[in-house]
């Protein structure tokens, strides 16, 4: 079994005001999580704003140092005591998908300057092997070189917009590829083809994505584990489906009671009114 | 009941003029939630932004009115020429970002009566203010606040308390609950049920979110393309849609516990300047025919309260139960090739 992802022990504490009122604010507290697989996996890390899935994602992407502990992607150390691959080595094992297209790429450069910058400076080819590896990587998203080419990014749509850094990503064939809130920028008719993208691109590039989103329903259908996050701690990890039908811890229950569902309402709304219902 | 008559709204910009509601006739009953769906520039904030009054450049009306169905002070029916001096006390708006919604550098308590209509009584409404803040869940010192030592779902309550104070007659949310997580969504979409079953006001609501138009709406209005599509009931709307839009609006996005493959919505809707001849939504339409792409349907009652623009609105059943005999996901080959085609699809 291959070691995908570990989190050994992780804290992260923030210190915010100036200083005779410092107030800490423990982001992550003792994380410790395992994911061995053979096969390339989606893991879903879901929680509320300030739960810390964004911290833990930053501490992955090596944007934001732990305060203990260590992170191990397919066997590189990238983050905490004892990180050892270089900058470029990381990145070619771990890339990022933000949440907003329009403020990842700058709109003073062209979309594909970007894409060819990985490809020569992250993944090491040269110019004919990266024209060759950003035309495949777009290829995987359903986008031309051509129609990239000397493109800004306001010239894209969300969607077109983001599935190019999805392409950016893929470049240097990573191991891990960690989206933050991938689609919550997108129009909710079109997001299913960001979220098929994520399917097929682990079955063709066999790229294990963490997934991170407030969104229960769409954790469901591509997950195949998933972490609940709550103050910081991990409060239940495990399988997508069995966590998501048949939640253990009450948090996870709280989250899966509030998401407004079409199957039952939270109140009966017949004899909610004196209208002409 | 509030009836809107052939409202047309423009926008003026550099490229000419565009319809963003482009012929809407409506007839809202009082005191029920109505929800308003559909896709990004489908104009569902414009046609919320003509029933509040608020039109000013770029936004003009070219034809048609908005008749509230109450009189004002003078005796007057209120319809668009007059309903600004009713805002606040008659109607109110819960703007989508409570974040930019509030003066940061004044406390909300001064933001409270800010407005004319306490004018030499500050004090006095201050002090009702100060006892109908506890009923929406907040303490009633928030009001002595900055809006920055306030947490989203505060802010939004604020946004509440402000549009709910006066109780007025209409309530307008446009995407009340976006910003925030599901949990506090949960909590504010069920105060603002409490609070309407109360007041006995009427509320609309712009939402892309169909679970939350589900849980809390009454009657529901679907917009693809400057048009309505469908407008009825929301218990008939969910379980038997009369429009394939709706239809597969409701069947975008997954659900726990169901496995069905999704691929959203295929294509994107038209530019508002160019057009297509016909339906609208014929392009992306899995019913559409030649007579959709030549004739545009009219929006028409089919059955008693339901309203649709559809020549096949009698064939959409069938197509939900084609839907969900779909494969599951687990039975369909996830490869990019797939992809393409999903995205080609997408003109």
């Amino acid at each position: 079994m291959k070691t995908i992802l570990k989190a050994q022990g992780l804290n992260k504490t923030y210190h915010l005001g100036s200083f005779p009122r410092t107030i800490k604010v423990r982001a992550l507290n003792d994380i410790n999580l395992t994911i061995e697989s053979d096969e390339p996996v989606i893991i879903s890390l879901v929680g509320e704003s300030g739960s810390g899935k964004t911290t833990l994602a930053k501490v992955i992407l090596r944007l934001v140092q732990p305060s203990s502990g260590a992170v191990t992607v397919a066997g590189h150390t990238v983050a905490g005591k004892g990180t050892r691959p270089s900058r470029t080595e990381f990145l070619r094992t771990v890339q990022p998908i933000f949440q907003n297209p329009f403020e990842a790429f700058s709109q003073y450069r062209t979309v594909d300057a970007y894409l060819l910058e990985t490809a020569t400076r992250v993944a090491r080819l040269h110019k004919d092997e990266a024209v060759r590896a950003v035309e495949e990587a777009l290829a995987a998203v359903g986008m031309q070189y051509k129609d990239v080419r000397g493109k800004y990014p306001n010239q894209f749509s969300g969607g077109e917009l983001q599935r190019a850094s999805v392409a950016r990503a893929l470049i240097p064939r990573p191991q891990l590829i960690v989206a933050d809130e991938p689609v919550s920028m997108i129009d909710a008719s079109r997001r299913m083809i960001i979220i098929n993208l994520f399917l097929a691109l682990k079955q063709e590039f066999q790229t294990s994505f963490l997934y991170i989103t407030h969104d229960l329903a769409t954790a469901y259908y591509i997950s195949d584990y998933i972490a609940v996050m709550n103050k910081g701690r991990i409060v239940e990890f495990g399988d997508a489906k069995q966590v998501l039908s048949r939640p253990q811890h009450e948090y996870t229950q709280l989250l899966l009671d509030s998401i407004p569902r079409l199957d039952y309402r939270w109140v009966d709304r017949r004899n909610a009114s004196p209208g002409k219902y | 009941m509030i009836r809107l008559d052939n409202i047309v709204a423009t926008y003026t910009t550099q490229r000419g003029h565009v319809n963003a509601v482009d012929g809407v006739t409506l007839e809202i009953p009082d005191s029920i939630v109505m929800g308003i769906a559909g896709e990004s520039g489908c104009g569902k904030s414009t046609l919320m932004k003509v029933i509040y009054g608020d039109i000013g450049f770029p936004l003009s009306l070219s034809s048609g009115m908005v008749d509230y169905g109450f009189v004002n002070e003078r005796g007057e029916p209120v319809t668009t020429e007059n309903i600004r001096r009713e805002w606040f006390r008659h109607i109110s708006y819960i703007p989508q970002s409570s974040m930019s919604s509030l003066n940061p550098v004044v406390r909300i308590r001064d933001q409270f009566v800010d407005f004319p209509a306490t004018a030499g009584r500050k004090k006095e409404v201050l002090a009702q203010v100060r006892a109908f803040v506890p009923k929406l869940g907040l303490p009633p010192e928030a009001i002595d606040a900055y809006p920055h030592q306030l947490s989203g779902g505060m802010r939004q309550r604020i946004m509440v308390a402000m549009a709910t104070f006066f109780q007025p007659e209409v309530i307008l949310a446009d995407e009340p609950t976006t910003a925030l997580d599901v949990v506090v969504q949960k909590s504010i979409l069920l105060l603002l049920l409490d609070l309407q079953k109360e007041m006995g006001n009427t509320i609309m609501l712009v939402s892309h979110d169909m679970g939350v138009h589900y849980q809390i709406t009454q009657k529901m209005l679907i917009m693809y393309a400057a048009k309505v599509v469908e407008y009825a009931d929301t218990d008939d709307l969910f379980q038997r849609p009369l429009h394939p839009y709706t239809l597969m609006l409701i069947n975008s996005l997954p659900t726990i516990g169901d496995d069905r493959a999704r691929h959203g919505l295929p294509g994107s809707p038209p530019s508002l300047w160019e057009m297509p001849q016909g339906c609208r939504f014929a392009p992306r339409c899995p019913l559409a025919t030649a007579l959709c792409r030549k004739e545009e349907p009219p929006l028409l009652e089919h059955e008693r309260g339901r309203f649709s623009a559809c020549h096949y609105a009698a064939s959409v059943p069938e197509l939900k139960q084609t839907l969900q005999a779909g494969p599951r996901l687990s039975e369909i080959a996830h490869d990019t090739a797939q992809l393409t085609a999903d995205v080609e699809r997408d003109v």
